[in-house]
C-alpha cells in the first residue's frame, strides 16, 4: 500500500486462545486478553509493554474500551475497524502505520468469539436489508453459493473440485493437534453430505465454533532482541467492492485481485515467490476464487487448480496448512488465524504440517459476502 | 430541509401498484439500485425514478435447504434496464432455475409485517 514501508513492522508474538467449544462463562474479553497474554509471553514482552490496542468482534459494543479495562492499560494508538473476517489484516496495515509513525510501539492484535457457545444468532445479529431479507437468503451461505452457481457456469467448475479443497483442508487439520476436526474427509462424503445451499453441503462451508487469539507487532529496531524470529510485514493490500451480494460488480471476481496486487506491489514479490499460502476458506469456493484472484493461476482455472491433492500436504502449493476454517477452526471472523498460522510457518513451529524452509507468507483474508479483501504478506529476516 | 419521503418508501408505493421501479442517474448515465439518495457511480444525488419493464435475466442461483420446510430458489436478476437485484424464480423447480434463463417480474403481495415485494417467473409462464 502507498505509504506503507516494506518492513517496518514485524510480527513477534502469536497465539491463539482456547479454541473450539469453550468453557462456561467465558467472553470474548477473557478470550482476547487469554490471547494477547499468550502472545506477549511468545514474545518476551510484558502486558504493560503494549501501547498499541487493535481488537474486532462482534459481540461487544466497545471492545476497546472493555479489552483496555480488563488489561489494566491506556494504549496510545487504538483502532477497531470492523470489516468483517478481514478485519485483522486491515488492522495489520493500521498497526504498521502506527508504528512507521511512531504513534505506538508495541501493537497487539486481538479477536474473541464465542459464537457456538452462545449461538450464532446471538453472536451475530443480522441486520434486516429490504431488498434481500424477503427472499430469506441464509447468510453468508446463500451470498457464497450465488457465487459460486456464476463460476460454474462461466468457468465450468465442478462440485467434486470445490471438494477437493474440502478434502485438502482436512487433511492439513489431521496435521494440527488445534484443529476442531480428527477424521479423514473424501471427496465422496462432501458431495453426500447434508444440502444447505446449492452447490454446498455442509462439508463445503466452514466450521462454527469459539475462539480468539493475538499477535503482537513492533519496529523492526525492537524485533531484534525479542524471543522468536521475527516476521516482517513486506506487503499489504486491501479492497471493499460492496456490502451485499446483490450488489457485488461481478461475482467471479473478488477485491483480492486489488488488494494482491497492492501488496505484492508493496513485497516486490511475485505469486511464484511465495512458500506458503494461507486464504480465507469459509467456503470452498472462496480458495479457488483467491488463488485466482491473487495470481496463483489465471482466471477460471481455480477449480483444475486444486485437482488431484495439489494443495494438500504433499501437494505442489501449501495452502492452508492449519486446515484452515472448513476443519480447524471458525469462530465468525478468521482472519486472526491466517495470520497466526503464517507466522509460525515462517518461524518453522509448524511441526507436522511444517513447510521445508518457509520463508515468505500470505495471509488473505475475506469479509462480509466476499465484500471486503485485505492481503498481508509476511516474511522472515532473510526477505527484508 | 428533509426529504418529504425515503427512497424505500417511493420504492414500496411502486410495488403497491405493481411497478418495479428503479432510479437512473443522468450523470452517470446508467441505472441505479437499490434506490438511493446518492448515485454510487458519480457522487450525484440527482436521480430520476422510472419503473421497469420487468424482464430480466438469471445471473446467479442457487437453492437455499433449511433445516424446517421445503427447498427455495435465491436468484440474482439482471433486469434489461442495467440493474441487478436478488429475488426468486416461481412457478418452476428452484433447482430448475437456471443462470440466462429469460424472467418476468411479478409483485408478491404484502403479508403482515411483510411489504409487498418483487419476484420473477420464467417469461414463458409468464401471465
Amino acid at each position: 500500500m502507498n505509504g506503507l514501508q516494506r518492513g517496518a513492522a514485524a510480527v513477534v508474538g502469536a497465539a491463539e486462545s482456547d479454541l473450539g467449544h469453550v468453557a462456561d462463562g467465558f467472553n470474548v474479553i477473557d478470550l482476547m486478553a487469554q490471547g494477547i497474554a499468550r502472545a506477549a509471553e511468545d514474545a518476551g514482552l510484558k502486558i504493560r509493554d503494549i501501547d498499541g490496542l487493535i481488537c474486532a468482534t462482534t459481540q461487544a459494543r466497545t471492545s476497546g474500551l472493555s479489552l483496555s479495562e480488563y488489561l489494566g492499560i491506556s494504549p496510545r494508538f487504538v483502532d477497531t475497524t470492523i470489516l468483517g473476517g478481514s478485519s485483522f489484516m486491515f488492522h495489520v496495515a493500521h498497526a504498521v502505520a502506527a508504528l512507521q509513525l511512531g504513534l505506538c510501539e508495541v501493537a497487539a492484535i486481538a479477536y474473541g468469539s464465542t459464537q457456538r457457545s452462545v449461538g450464532r444468532r446471538q453472536a451475530s445479529v443480522r441486520e434486516v436489508n429490504p431488498y434481500e431479507t424477503p427472499y430469506r437468503p441464509f447468510l453468508p451461505s446463500t451470498a457464497y453459493a450465488l457465487a459460486a452457481s456464476r463460476h460454474m457456469h462461466e468457468f465450468g467448475t465442478t462440485r467434486e473440485q470445490m471438494a477437493e479443497v474440502a478434502v485438502a483442508a482436512r487433511q492439513w487439520a489431521l496435521l494440527n493437534p488445534a484443529a476442531w476436526e480428527k477424521k479423514p474427509l473424501t471427496i465422496p462424503e462432501v458431495l453426500s453430505a447434508r444440502m444447505v445451499s446449492y452447490p454446498f453441503t455442509v462439508r463445503d462451508i466452514c466450521l462454527v465454533t469459539d475462539g480468539g487469539g493475538a499477535i503482537i507487532l513492533t519496529t523492526p529496531e525492537r524485533a531484534k532482541d525479542l524471543k522468536k524470529p521475527p516476521a516482517y510485514v513486506l506487503g499489504c493490500g486491501q479492497a471493499i467492492t460492496h456490502a451485499n451480494i446483490s450488489s457485488m460488480p461481478d461475482l467471479t471476481v473478488s477485491g483480492a485481485l486489488e488488494s494482491g496486487r497492492q501488496a505484492f506491489a508493496m513485497a516486490g514479490l511475485k505469486p511464484s515467490d511465495i512458500d506458503v499460502v494461507e486464504l480465507y476458506d469459509a467456503f470452498t469456493i472462496n480458495t479457488i476464487l483467491f488463488l485466482e484472484d491473487l495470481g496463483f493461476c489465471p482466471k477460471g482455472e481455480g477449480g483444475r487448480f486444486v485437482e488431484g491433492g495439489r494443495i494438500a500436504p504433499g501437494g505442489a502449493l501449501p495452502v492452508n496448512t492449519n486446515g484452515g476454517g472448513l476443519s480447524y477452526c471458525h469462530p465468525g471472523m478468521y482472519g486472526l488465524f491466517l495470520l497466526i498460522e503464517a507466522v509460525r510457518q515462517l518461524r518453522g513451529e509448524s511441526a507436522a504440517r511444517q513447510v521445508p524452509n518457509a520463508q515468505t507468507a500470505v495471509a488473505h483474508g475475506n469479509g462480509g459476502v466476499l465484500s471486503s479483501q485485505s492481503t498481508i504478506i509476511l516474511g522472515t529476516a532473510a526477505t527484508v | 430541509m428533509a426529504e418529504a419521503e425515503s427512497p424505500l418508501a417511493i420504492y414500496q408505493a411502486h410495488l403497491e401498484k405493481g411497478e418495479l421501479a428503479y432510479q437512473w442517474s443522468p450523470e452517470a448515465g446508467r441505472a441505479v439500485f437499490y434506490p438511493r439518495l446518492v448515485c454510487p457511480y458519480s457522487g450525484s444525488t440527482v436521480l430520476e425514478w422510472r419503473v421497469a419493464s420487468g424482464l430480466g435475466t438469471v445471473y446467479a442461483t442457487t437453492v437455499t435447504h433449511p433445516q424446517q420446510g421445503g427447498p427455495y430458489n435465491v436468484a440474482l436478476i439482471d433486469c434489461d434496464e442495467g440493474f441487478r437485484l436478488m429475488s426468486r424464480v416461481e412457478e418452476i423447480a428452484p433447482m430448475a432455475v437456471a443462470i440466462g434463463m429469460r424472467v418476468k417480474f411479478r409483485v408478491h403481495p404484502a403479508e403482515g409485517d411483510q411489504p409487498a415485494y418483487p419476484v420473477f417467473v420464467p417469461v414463458e409462464g409468464a401471465r
